[in-house]
């Protein structure tokens, strides 16, 4: 049971990760991206595929999993992002699909749908983080995420988060400023696709196997879920967030009643979440910032914004 | 390529897919051009169209061998789904998106990925992952016109998709209520002025939507069975051919999606594509079309205004 406990909270710190990306898109920039569980599927891939094959430790394959998920942001976000929201939701839906769809075919590389198994565990200063241990294991999660947290909290304070909040805002009045929105846009996706990228790192040597099924669009939709649960633009509403969901998650396993409820039911919980939440609190539980979903629900800027 | 019947092979099979691609691009760019908005559960709408046709089908057949008995039955519960899914629409719009209409675009679009998301996880709980056949009304034996092989289920489609696209054109375009619809898709406010009633407009819109998708959804589930995340590929493609052919426009649509058919089926055959990366094909073409020509074939260059 408290075994059981600790899985959740590691699974709520990889999720987080995520989810912080996911908020400095979504919650900072107004990108709805729907493609975390491909970011997070190439880094855990990317740290899979070296340590296995090519004896690199997992320090080692960290930056090249954060680089390599914010190449591929790039990538995906250059052509999408000068667009509207609409279409970069549904071409970041896309490219998660190609990702898995790729994971799948290319048999040589990443196993094909039978993944990667026996990944050596993580080592540090000679001592072993045993994922069955899980204490240890989940006090390194828990460091990544501080750090996570501190870096983008400080970045959502700098100069560029005040640029991403004003293209959320008002995407032609940032322009008139002067604020390059494509460049913002962009270094915004890649940061999150960076996080999503260690995320993935951490999850391949938590699982310590690798299959393309883990990464399926579920995992996007849930990560959306932790951000708009918790309440956009605010890290830490986003890590209670991801706990919230994933304690809901494993709800039925930890008071023991999975066989009575029925396995749909907490992604038809998840879907009516979403629908409710929108409708009725959209800036989530925590909502100490006054942030309404891109500030349009204000009479004044509505009435503002009427064309003469 | 081999030769010319070879030819009007790949062409009768792009055209059958296309055919049902458009039937559902329909749903998506008329919701658009209205609430400009993408109805993320559009493809789950079409994948409840194919479930109850399934189920009212095999009701109304009750194990008669196949005859003229079956074939009236197909389009009977092909009525049925079509009323029906388009209350399923209808009641969508009501609940999950009309309370959203002055927030900003992220709120609906949100709020549609979790209809969606119900919709697909309710359907495997009701009705189970498994997939379901859905008989032929007919005897769906291949025949050969001067070398190339055809379905009578493939002409099925052809007439049913152009009986629907016909029919919409001549709704849009000679009713009084479609010119409701063209006017509230030009200007909401000023059409709200004008005294055409903008919520109802709206409604029709969702309702001969998912009427449309559930014929696309019936159609699909003949040859490939209905399950529950089926609407999920298919609805993105049809996305990209209404993208494709201008998003808001209706003829677009249906050159977008008649194109897509055809393009998806050369790719694989003369182009060497592998079946398995056919999806990536649609996408492929959806980053090109978004990045050389935004606004579609037939779609008109909206400028942003302030």
């Amino acid at each position: 049971m408290f075994n059981f406990f600790l899985l959740i909270l590691i699974y709520t710190g990889i999720y987080a990760l995520m989810a912080m990306g996911q908020n400095l898109m979504t919650g900072y920039t107004g990108m709805l991206s729907l493609c975390q569980a491909g970011f997070f599927a190439i880094g855990s891939y990317a740290t899979a595929i070296l340590t296995t094959r090519y004896g690199w430790s997992f320090w080692g394959t960290l930056p090249v999993s954060a680089l390599l998920s914010a190449s591929f942001g790039v990538l995906i976000g250059l052509p999408t992002l000068k667009l509207k929201g609409d279409y970069l939701c549904i071409a970041t839906l896309g490219f998660g699909e190609i990702v898995r769809n790729v994971l799948n075919n290319w048999d040589s590389l990443t196993g094909g749908p039978m993944g990667i198994q026996r990944i050596p565990m993580v080592t540090l200063f000679g001592f072993t983080i045993n994922p069955y241990k899980k204490v240890a294991f989940l006090i390194m999660v828990t460091i990544f995420v501080l750090i996570a947290y501190y870096l983008l909290e400080r970045l959502g304070r700098s100069r560029m988060g005040r640029a991403l909040q004003a293209i959320r805002d008002d995407e032609i009045a940032a322009d008139a400023m002067g604020i390059n929105i494509t460049k913002y846009k962009v270094c915004a996706f890649a940061v999150g696709a960076s996080v999503a990228g260690i995320a993935g790192s951490l999850q391949t040597v938590y699982s310590l196997s690798v299959t393309p099924a883990t990464y399926t669009f579920m995992v996007s939709v849930l990560v959306l879920c932790m951000v708009v649960l918790g309440g956009m633009g605010n890290m830490a509403a986003v890590i209670l967030g991801a706990f919230i969901i994933q304690l809901v998650s494993y709800f039925p396993q930890l008071v023991g009643l999975s066989g009575v409820i029925p396995p749909q039911f907490k992604q038809i919980l998840f879907g009516l979440m979403l629908v409710v939440m929108m409708i009725w609190r959209p800036q989530g539980i925590i909502g100490i910032r006054s942030y309404i979903v891109g500030r349009k629900n204000s009479a004044k800027l509505e009435a503002l914004n009427e064309p003469a | 390529m081999g030769s010319v019947s070879e030819f009007f092979q790949h062409l009768m099979n792009g055209l059958t897919l296309g055919g049902i691609y458009a039937l559902i691009a329909l749903g998506y760019t008329m919701v658009y051009g209205i609430l400009k908005f993408i109805n993320f559960a559009h493809g789950d709408i079409l994948m409840f169209g194919a479930y109850i046709g399934l189920f009212a089908f095999n009701a109304l057949r009750g194990g008669a061998p196949l005859g003229a008995w079956t074939f009236a039955a197909f389009f009977i519960a092909m009525a049925i789904s079509m009323v029906a899914t388009a209350g399923l629409g209808v009641a969508i719009d009501r609940i999950a998106y009309k309370p959203l209409r002055k927030a900003s675009r992220l709120a609906p679009l949100l709020s549609a990925i979790g209809v969606s998301f119900v919709l697909e996880n309710g359907a495997a709980w009701l009705w189970g992952t498994q997939s379901k056949k859905l008989d032929y009304p007919f005897n769906n034996d291949p025949f050969n016109v001067l070398g190339v092989v055809i379905t009578p289920h493939q002409i099925m489609i052809l007439i049913v998709s152009f009986i629907m696209m016909v029919g919409l054109i001549l709704f849009t375009n000679r009713t009084r209520m479609g010119k409701a619809m063209r006017a509230t898709s030009i200007d909401q406010d000023t059409s709200r002025l004008m005294g055409i009633n903008v919520d109802q407009v709206i409604s029709l819109t969702f309702a001969i939507g998912s009427g449309l998708a559930a014929v696309g959804g019936m159609l699909i589930a003949l040859d490939f069975k209905a399950y529950p995340t089926m609407g999920m590929m298919i609805g993105l493609k049809a996305f990209v051919a209404a993208v494709v052919g201008g998003i808001g426009n209706i003829g677009g649509a249906m050159l977008g999606g008649i194109l897509l058919g055809l393009l998806e089926t050369f790719g694989v055959a003369v182009l060497g594509i592998p079946p398995a990366m056919k999806d990536t094909i649609s996408f492929g073409i959806l980053i090109l079309v978004l990045l050389l020509k935004p606004e579609g074939i037939l779609g008109k260059v909206v400028r942003e205004k302030v």
